[in-house]
């Protein structure tokens, strides 16, 4: 999820100036891209070691904390964006994370593997769990404990009240507007509380 | 190649103002400093030091093996604070025992030793005292502060106190305040010491004994709450001393972890002085920068400046992670640059002391930075 392309598409999400809480930031790119192309500020959220440390070599403002704990350390609206890129996938209490998510920011931008892009459909289709680069995973080792899709992503965004200020699908880099359920590897949202 | 260290004292004859309304006049402060002052003085680095430690923080003294300074994994050339790019200072507080000023020097008011007399000082007095000592060096502003647990709080106190005189600051395996249950294990061991009959209310000096017998208790009991169960009873366990059965009696030391508490109470009770223990327990219950707004620490950490770096260890119960949060919760209130780490180490508060390679290598990766800035400026 760290290549350039996808990063530059998310980054253009997020408007300049920007005071921004990436929640599982990996090793800082994407912050500091943020830092460095948008001029924003902010911290990354982490709780890898390996992960941190890059933060720190990168100079990026990294906090290790737990997100299936919570964000009670952070006040209603106090950031412009909170981002989950890869995040909502691996945690436990997800649905509580994205209303989490909607209060600490002014706007929220989530992206995550998209189970219904055609490839992993038609490995269901075969019998067996998708294995794709986006999906590297066997069924029984991945940390992806909550798989969904695009369609799935508007109907619990909705369920929450929260309003989608913007959709599509990543593949191989680009925006996929049309049929980005099927067409796409990666789901992204840009939403607001509603 | 071994850092040599040696220790330098600078003496003040201004008064300095306490917290308590009292000041003390004519003292020393003992410090050592490492590396080599840049051009336009803004690499300086301060340690501040934790309850039993001193200004020797780094290098050993010039033939004498095994007199490393406390802080010697963390501190030196190529370490994670470099002194080949830093002018690190190690400074000892007022009303220590090590070479600053304090309870077993002689009184310029009264002629005689100031035992239980010497004056309580406070976090924010050692900061104010730490300051002087910065402009006798001509040193306005430092690259870093930096301290663990007692010292962790000194360097909170120097952004709040001092804050355009930091642009960065380390606080580690410290706290906001202490706990009720940190005072009350600071009272235990003050109490063990003030009810020693050799200690005559602080003045055993002049008594020509020292009141061994309640800083032997007094370690014992700080030593167990700088360790974690974990690894107390991985290094102890249930031993008995030299495989021995019980042998049925109340008195005797029967348990290593008895014989090691022992061992440590008596080391302690030869070289540190019961006063100064007092003092710095004192100062440690007393600090809360919060006290003066309410109780509100994100608006008592608002006057911070400096961009910081925290770090706690899972494993540490006396300093806990949830007190280290308490205080990057206070900076994210205030959008203070803030770096958090949560080491998952074992070893519990001693942690911050020891040999972790996650723990040095993210204070190395955060000091690079900032040695980066450095080049940049010049």
């Amino acid at each position: 999820m760290s290549d350039r392309a996808t990063m530059d598409s998310i980054a253009r999400l997020v408007p300049e100036g920007s005071r921004v809480l990436d929640l599982g930031c990996g090793d800082g790119a994407l912050m500091d891209l943020l830092r460095r192309e948008r001029g924003c500020t902010g911290y990354g959220v982490e709780i890898d070691d390996a992960n941190l440390l890059a933060c720190a070599r990168r100079g990026v403002d990294v906090l290790q904390l737990n997100l299936d704990e919570g964000l009670s350390m952070f006040t209603n609206g106090s950031f412009d964006v909170v981002l989950q890129i890869d995040t909502l996938q691996n945690l436990r209490n997800a649905e509580t994370m994205l209303r989490e998510t909607a209060r600490v920011g002014k706007m929220g931008i989530v992206a995550f593997p998209n189970f219904a892009h055609w490839p992993n459909r038609l490995a269901i289709l075969r019998g067996r769990m998708p294995v794709t680069k986006r999906l590297p995973y066997q069924w029984y080792d991945t940390p992806n404990i909550r798989v969904g899709t695009f369609k799935d992503f508007e109907v619990l965004a909705t369920r929450n009240r929260l309003a989608i200020l913007d959709a599509f699908g990543l593949q191989e880099g680009e925006e996929v507007r049309v049929l980005p359920n099927l067409r796409a590897g990666t789901a992204v949202f840009k939403f607001e509380r509603g | 190649m071994t850092l040599i260290a040696e220790p330098k004292a600078m003496h003040f004859d201004t008064p300095l103002p306490l917290q308590s309304g009292a000041s003390v006049r004519d003292y020393d402060l003992a410090y050592e400093t490492y590396g080599t002052l840049n051009a336009d003085r803004s690499n300086a680095v301060l340690i501040c030091h934790a309850l039993n430690a001193s200004h020797h923080v780094a290098g050993a003294y010039a033939g004498q093996p095994g007199s490393e300074g406390w802080w010697d994994t963390m501190i030196g050339p190529g370490k994670p604070v470099d002194t080949d790019r830093f002018f690190v200072i190690g400074v000892n507080n007022l009303g220590s025992c090590f070479g600053s000023t304090g309870p077993m020097h002689v009184n310029p008011d009264t002629g005689k030793v100031y035992g239980a007399d010497f004056p309580v000082v406070t976090v924010e007095d050692w900061v104010d005292a730490q300051a002087r000592l910065l402009d006798a060096l001509g040193i306005h502003q430092l690259a870093a502060v930096m301290g663990g647990s007692l010292g962790g709080m000194q360097a909170l106190s120097w952004t709040l106190r001092h804050p355009q005189r930091v642009r960065h600051a380390a606080v580690i395996a410290s706290a906001p305040n202490l706990t009720a249950e940190n005072i009350a294990f600071n009272e235990v061991a003050r109490r063990a010491i003030v009810t020693d009959p050799d200690f005559h209310g602080g003045h055993f000096y002049q008594h020509g004994v020292v009141p061994k017998r309640g800083l032997r208790i007094a370690r014992m009991v700080g030593h167990i709450t700088y360790l974690s169960d974990d690894v107390m009873n991985e290094k102890f366990g249930r031993q008995l001393r030299e495989g021995l059965d019980i042998r049925y009696t109340t008195q005797d030391i029967e348990f290593q972890i008895e014989s090691y508490l022992r061992y440590q109470g008596d080391k302690f009770s030869e070289y540190f002085d019961a006063n100064t223990y007092l003092l710095i327990t004192r100062a440690l219950d007393y600090f809360d920068p919060a006290r003066a707004f309410g109780g509100n620490l994100s608006k008592a950490l608002a006057a911070a400046t400096a961009r910081f770096l925290l770090v706690s260890f899972t494993t540490d119960w006396r300093f806990s992670p949830k007190r280290s949060r308490e205080i990057v919760k206070a900076l994210l209130d205030n959008q203070r640059a803030v770096t958090y780490a949560e080491i998952d180490a074992p070893h519990g508060h001693d942690a911050f002391l020891l040999d972790d390679a996650r723990y040095l290598s993210l204070v190395r990766a955060w000091f690079a930075r900032i040695a980066g800035e450095l080049g940049a400026a010049a």
